[in-house]
């Protein structure tokens, strides 16, 4: 297991090289650039602008000292759209807020997800499997653009209970966690539903059955271990997507985690920013999918590291 | 069964959770009560130097935590003392000789004096700085040749230090609006040894402005800076003018999305937002009309005309494009915020100015000029481009202008909307026919106007160039009596109307929400609310 670990951690260097380098010139010959504004700089300005930013240099230096700064010591440069931050800053202050909402919303995804998924799975085909799966394909097909505003025109504009917006005390994080969880929880209820129903139909299953083990120990013991590989392969790449935040629902709750800045980085063209939300992203995909791998080994005896 | 019995608990549980929350003072009771200002304001700021950023929000907070020379007057917007107590002008107008108040302070106690001003101002002019707004102080002596790197001694610049309370200006040329100009940021001072303590004082990228150390000499102290969400300020005991700041604190929150900054205030979240929602203009203006307000903003929505090129070369093309678009109906039933319809370029009543000028509404002459350019009844005329930025605003504006051009003259006009960066990036490389644009005057003169459009400036973008209509502007430039000054703007825009690189649509107003508790905020174009005249009454008291 060790030795699977630690080559796809090797295999991930070119990756992440790979990804730097294409997302660095991609940003580079896409028109415009951080110091275009509405109202033009002088030239000498913009000349002393693109100095101090290191842009008055060759493309392929630029490129290179990017690189070695990146590499060396993990540092993304200044940000142009905030000069008196670092992209490193930026991160370190958004990506807890983003963290923090995104493991709400997965708690409230796999906890509303799975029992309505299994309550399904165990009555295919009755009331206790259309309600819960009618409900979760509403989620799906809710965008959060539609359930925030929605779920803040009831429970803060009509009732009253909380804050429109804003991210000050703990009662602003239940409707962005709602908003966010809600959907997660609609995939992972049809998911687990679907693995549930393939596992339950299978020989092991009436063979536990047949010993007379209880419906209890049946689904636990049994049945949910295997049921429930369909959710955790969702779940990994799922996760870097919760964890960062999203641009959507960051927007809705005014929220300052890392979601906006993979928008507005674009829209500003900050290409440190731009680097540093891509290869960070990057990073937390390869890490979760790995996490993932190992722990559908671990479900799945069918499967072996390799 | 067991698991949907632990289903439904678990909502039950949330549900419980989440009734217990009821039954809170809001945000704004709160604030009316110790006075704290709740105001929405955008977007992020970028920095909090004066001397870098370039944008309104920051605008809003800078003038909370420094102060300059002048301040204006919160209602007509007339220079009031600020740094300085009093001030002399020579009799040519050139001189400016600024007496700075004794008590003036930085809030971490240093006094202020006249050297902090000059050495502010030489960082603003320092090329290394790039700072955007440099320009601004351009009308002082050589301070252009500084900025540009021509010459290297900053004590040839025309601002001195007489002694330490009196600082004097030299100006290039009498400029009639030097005085509200200090009012911008760009004039304000800043703290220079606090600057040298956290990195490079000519160079960006300077740590000063964090909230732990920050130095200004405002009516109020930065206290808290969380990024993308709020930056607080508090009552600076410092500040020379205390006894008149009656809010305690000023909460500015960072919400780019009009909706939700709507709902925020709606929730009793916010006394003041940015903006409102388009959609919600005439609901408030029916239900609510004491929250909304409507306030006239010096600023113009345009088009400009790519003059470099075929069909748009032809000023009489140009003319009938103009002169076949209903402002009144784009203002009334598209924008639908108050706004003016514009027919010239200056907004009417800047600092006293309006211009004669006028582009009628009139398809008739449209019709015969389009006829004139060979293109009779619009035939043999391609399609015209209309380049905008995304957003369903300049979008719709647009489509309603296609259908005027379409209905009245025949002619064909495709859309076409690009990436912000991309839009300003065709714009300034000439790659567009038509390309819809917005100018805000950064001071109450017409000049912030119409020097734009003198020969290859840097804002002009359309390739027009009108050699008497230069003439006129520099003229202008070096008047000092205030008819002739205007006699010679309105000459110059009656040629800039005539011509027509650019075709006006309306003048903007600022249109927002604002809770009847808020006072001393009154309705001025600059949309400068000097926060110390503002102050919170509950409503009924």
């Amino acid at each position: 297991m060790l030795r699977f670990i630690v080559r796809r951690i090797l295999e991930t260097i070119p990756v992440l090289l790979i990804v730097a380098t294409l997302t660095f010139f991609m940003v580079r010959l896409a028109p415009g650039n951080p110091f275009d504004t509405e109202r033009a700089v002088t030239p000498e300005v913009r000349k002393n602008l693109e100095a101090f930013y290191g842009r008055d240099k060759p493309l392929p230096q630029q490129y290179f000292t990017f690189m070695k700064n990146l590499v060396t010591r993990g540092d993304f440069g200044p940000s142009t759209r905030y000069p008196n931050r670092t992209v490193n800053e930026l991160i370190g202050e958004s990506f807890p807020v983003s963290l923090e909402l995104g493991l709400y919303s997965i708690a409230i995804a796999l906890f509303f997800g799975l029992i309505a998924g299994v309550i399904a799975a165990l009555r295919p085909n009755t009331l206790s499997d259309y309600v819960p799966m009618s409900l979760a394909m509403i989620g799906i097909c809710l965008p959060t653009f539609v359930i925030g505003p929605l779920l803040i025109l009831i429970f803060a504009l009509m009732l009253g209970w909380f804050n429109a917006s804003g991210w000050f005390s703990p009662i602003d994080r239940v409707l962005p966690a709602l908003t966010m969880g809600g959907i997660y929880a609609a995939y992972i209820a049809r998911l687990s539903r679907g693995g549930m129903l393939e596992v339950l139909n299978q020989d092991f299953i009436r063979t536990a059955r047949a010993k007379g083990a209880s419906e209890k120990r049946v689904i636990f013991k049994h049945a949910l271990r295997g049921g429930l590989l369909p959710v955790i392969s969702f779940l990994g790449p799922a996760m870097a997507g919760i964890v960062t935040g999203s641009f959507v629902v960051e927007t809705i709750f005014q929220i300052p985690g890392l979601g906006r800045y993979f928008v507005t980085a674009a829209f500003n063209r900050d290409d440190g920013m731009i680097m540093g939300t891509v290869i960070f992203y990057a990073t937390l995909i390869i890490t979760l999918n790995l996490i993932v791998d190992v722990v559908q080994v671990w479900l799945n005896p069918k499967l072996k590291f390799e | 069964m067991k698991f949907a019995k632990l289903f439904y608990f678990g909502s039950l549980l949330v549900f419980l959770a989440t009734l217990g929350c009821g039954g809170r003072q809001s945000r704004v009771e709160h604030g009316n009560q110790n006075q704290i200002l709740h105001y929405g304001n955008g977007t992020e700021p970028q920095d909090l130097d004066p001397q870098i950023v370039t944008g309104v929000p920051e605008h809003h907070i800078i003038i909370a935590l420094l102060e300059g020379l002048v301040m204006p007057h919160p209602k007509t917007l007339e220079p009031q003392p600020g740094v300085a107590e009093t001030w002399k002008v020579s009799d040519d107008l050139k001189t400016y000789t600024f007496n700075l108040r004794k008590d003036a302070k930085w809030s971490n106690g240093d006094t202020l004096n006249a050297h902090d001003f000059v050495k502010s101002y030489q960082r603003m002019l320092t090329p290394t700085l790039a700072a955007e707004y440099s320009y601004m102080l351009h009308v002082m002596e050589n301070a252009e040749d500084f900025n540009t790197g021509k010459i290297k001694d900053f004590s040839q610049v025309g601002v001195k230090a007489l002694d330490d309370h009196t600082l004097q200006i030299q100006l290039n040329s009498p400029t009639p609006y030097f005085l509200s100009l200090l009012s911008h940021y760009s004039w304000f001072p800043v703290h220079l040894p606090t600057i040298e303590k956290h990195g490079a004082i000519y160079e960006r990228g300077n740590r000063w402005t964090r909230p732990e150390n920050y130095v200004g000499n405002g009516p109020f102290t930065l206290a808290q800076w969380k990024r993308n969400q709020v930056i607080v300020v508090k009552k600076s005991p410092t500040y020379w003018d205390a006894n008149t700041v009656r809010l305690n604190e000023i909460h500015f929150y960072a919400i780019e999305s009009d909706d939700t900054e709507e709902r925020a205030f709606r929730s009793g979240q916010m006394h003041i937002t940015q903006t409102v929602p388009l959609t919600k203009i005439e609901v408030y203006k029916k239900d609510n009309p004491h929250l909304i307000r409507i306030d006239p903003d010096l600023g113009t929505y345009y088009y400009r005309f790519n003059t470099r090129k075929a069909p748009l070369d032809d000023r009489r093309v140009r003319r009938a494009l103009a002169m076949a678009i209903d402002r009144d109906s784009i203002v009334k039933n598209v924008t639908r915020g108050g706004q003016i319809p514009a027919h010239n370029f200056t907004p009417p009543e800047t600092a006293g100015y309006t211009s004669d000028a006028n582009v009628p509404y009139d398809i008739a002459g449209a019709k015969k000029l389009l006829a004139e350019a060979g293109y009779p009844d619009g035939k043999g005329l391609p399609p015209v481009e209309i380049l905008f930025n995304t957003s369903e605003a300049h979008r719709t504006i647009a489509e309603a202008i296609q259908q005027m051009w379409n209905k009245e003259l025949n002619v064909n006009a495709r859309l076409v909307n690009q990436e912000w960066k991309v839009y300003l990036d065709s714009q300034q490389h000439g790659n567009y026919q038509i390309s819809r644009a917005g100018w805000k005057g950064d001071y109450p003169d017409p000049n912030t106007f119409l020097d734009m459009w003198l020969t290859d400036g840097a804002n002009n973008q359309t390739g027009w160039s009108n050699p008497e209509y230069d003439r006129l502007i520099q003229e202008a430039g070096r008047t000092a009596d205030r008819d002739k000054r205007f006699d010679l703007f309105r000459k110059a825009e009656a040629i800039l109307i005539d011509e027509l690189p650019m075709l006006p649509i309306y003048f903007y107003t600022r249109v927002y929400l604002i809770h009847p508790s808020v006072q001393g905020w009154y309705p001025n174009i600059l949309d400068n609310h000097p926060y110390k005249h503002v102050h919170l009454e509950s409503p009924g008291k």
